[in-house]
């Protein structure tokens, strides 16, 4: 089976039932699949072939959903990127996978305009929101895009198959320990068990309406569009959390049974007065991304208390590894319970052998939904996908420590590298780094997490300066925000005269998370 | 309002874009599509709105109409301000 499908079967069977609703817009399964059918015959009269990269730099939109599963259609690989994503890494990451397509709208597009001499590969750029209601801009090279999704004159039936389901059909961007962001390459098959495991232990019915406020870009929010696709349920697609009671308005007039959380949005969500609400409908709520504090967990179940809910753990390159059945919540809420279905999860030492419950070490995951590898990084692919116990096949070593319990329930203990883990991201430290020694006056500098009530892990930034420099946590945050996506710009910045070093002459990043120093 | 405009100017830029200069906000430019706040932003508007012109916020006012932009927050503000005075 490939991904495009959860679209085409569903549309199939319910044609006229409510698919997509975001801001004032309702589509109908029979509307998204033509929509989606004009625009992948409209790709592939671009050139794009099969396999080739489609980039999709959109807010999370109707234009957005419509563009992966068109991308999908036209037999190209789809990657979402973040619209808060700086000109710099955009450039980057189209140049890294070598995009022949990029899907936008036309108020992203200002900055990369004087990129496009160093954007080879890219051919063609289908822009949202262009004024003229011509189909093409010859000068700029631009197609409209909401003029091809309606053009009469495109087939409103897919073009013909041509992929098969070890094919790729995405990547996904996540930050890598270089600070380069690496491309996590999933083939149909990949996301195909990945949504039938989870749709598997969520009880997902047609019935389902999925509420999604989380970006796209991010695997857990492209999931929610996926996985309500192919249950032929209903997504209600919302810009963000951040109007917190305008999202708590629409749970409640639409009716939603399903509401994904990362932790920040539950510190919020708990924040809120939400006594004058009732939410008879809703039936699960999930949480992944970091751990839920055990405070969060009762304060939930007393805010939604016929509400299920799901404590999940997952990672990119296998989309999700566990959930915790939401009947052992109260008993063990700081578990993340065991592997989903149709995968197989175990704790490794350091020299690759299982250990037995209590002990702890890496956690391993076997199964269909591991990734095929990081996108031309060989080595990197080498050091996480390594031989299982059949010839040929590979297991992710995760780089997460965990213990499991006699039962084998997972409970996690950290990360073997120094990712951090903000409002549900994964930030390379490494990333930041760069970017805060491009800032004239910087000596030296170091990014570490800390722990964070609303975030997870707030980032923090420790400066030395050169002699006669004088920067101040303003300069420095603005510098970042120029360079860094939202969620990357440190909260905290901390100047000191010099930075603790280990034997080898490294910084220490131990002794910083202790809290000594003044803060600005 | 022309003072209260600048406030609500200032506060925006020194909290949301780190003291970028002026330029780069037009007063009807919306926060959400700009990505100028996040959730934890929204909270902290309020709190410094209440602060600032002692009023109080009503949860179910805080939605895009009243909050996402500078113009929206002028006018949601002399609202406020009518009905307390």
């Amino acid at each position: 089976m490939q991904v495009e499908e959860f679209l085409e079967l569903s549309a199939g069977r319910s044609p006229e039932k409510t698919a997509l609703v975001c801001r004032d817009r309702r589509l109908t399964y029979r509307e998204v699949e033509e929509q989606c059918n004009r625009l992948a015959h409209a790709l592939i009269a671009e050139g794009v072939q099969r396999g080739a990269r489609v980039a999709i730099y959109l807010e999370n939109s109707v234009e957005a959903v419509l563009s992966i599963f068109a991308v999908l259609k036209a037999g190209a690989v789809f990657l979402v990127v973040n619209p808060t994503t700086k000109v710099d890494k955009l450039t980057y990451i189209l140049n890294n996978c070598r995009a022949v397509a990029l899907i936008t709208d036309i108020r992203n597009l200002a900055g990369l305009d004087s990129r496009r001499p160093q954007l080879p590969h890219l051919k063609s750029i289908f822009a949202a929101g262009m004024s003229s209601t011509s189909l093409r801009d010859s000068e700029a090279q631009l197609v409209s895009l909401e003029n091809t999704l309606s053009r009469a004159d495109l087939p409103n039936l897919p073009p013909v198959k041509k992929c098969i389901d070890i094919d790729l059909a995405a990547l996904v961007y996540t930050s890598g320990s270089t600070g380069k962001p690496k491309g996590v390459m999933l083939t149909h098959l990949n996301i195909v068990s990945a949504a039938t495991s989870i749709t598997t232990y969520l009880e997902n019915v047609p019935d389902d309406v999925i509420l999604n406020v989380l970006p796209l870009s991010f695997d857990y929010g492209l999931y929610q569009v996926l996985m309500a696709f192919k249950i032929g349920g209903t997504i209600i697609l919302e810009h963000s959390f951040t109007y917190p009671y305008a999202v708590i308005e629409k749970l409640v007039q639409e009716k939603v049974t399903g509401f994904p959380l990362v932790p920040t949005i539950s510190a919020i969500l708990l924040q809120l007065d939400l006594k004058r609400y009732d939410f008879p409908s809703l039936r699960y709520v999930t949480n992944t991304a970091a751990a839920l504090p055990t405070q969060h967990i009762r304060q939930l179940r007393k805010v939604f208390p016929h509400v299920k809910l799901y404590s999940m753990y997952g990672l990119t390159e296998c989309k999700r590894v566990s959930y915790l059945p939401p009947d052992q919540i109260d008993l063990r809420p700081t578990s993340v319970g065991r592997g989903m279905p149709n995968e197989e999860v175990y704790i490794v030492d350091d020299n690759g052998r299982r250990v037995g419950p209590g002990v702890i070490g890496e956690l391993v995951v076997r199964g269909s939904n591991v990734m095929k590898g990081y996108w031309e990084l060989p080595e990197e692919t080498d050091r996480v996908l390594r031989c299982g116990h059949l010839p040929g096949e590979k297991v992710l070593y995760t780089g997460d420590l965990f213990r499991m319990d006699e039962e084998g329930f997972l409970y996690f203990v950290g990360r073997k590298d120094d990712i951090i883990k903000c409002r549900g991201e994964k930030v390379s430290p490494k990333e930041i780094e760069d970017v805060l020694y491009s800032l004239d006056g910087v000596a030296e500098a170091v990014v570490i997490g800390v722990p964070d009530g609303l975030l997870g892990q707030a980032i923090k930034a420790v400066i030395t300066l050169r002699e006669g420099a004088q920067l101040t946590r303003r300069d420095v945050q603005r510098h970042c925000s120029q360079h860094l996506e939202d969620f990357m710009v440190p909260k905290f910045v901390e100047f000191r005269d010099s930075l603790p070093k280990t034997s080898s002459g490294k910084i220490s990043k131990l002794e910083l998370a202790m809290p000594v120093g003044a803060q600005e | 309002m022309q003072n209260i405009e600048q406030e609500l100017r200032q506060f925006v830029v020194d909290n949301f874009l780190f003291g970028q200069p002026n330029g780069h906000l037009c007063s009807s430019d919306s926060f959400l599509d700009k990505g100028i706040i996040d959730s934890t932003g929204v909270l902290e508007l309020v709190v410094f709105l209440e602060e600032t012109y002692r009023i109080k916020i009503q949860d179910r006012e805080l939605v895009p109409d009243n909050l996402d932009s500078i113009n929206n927050l002028v006018r949601f503000l002399e609202r406020k301000l009518q009905h307390t005075s």
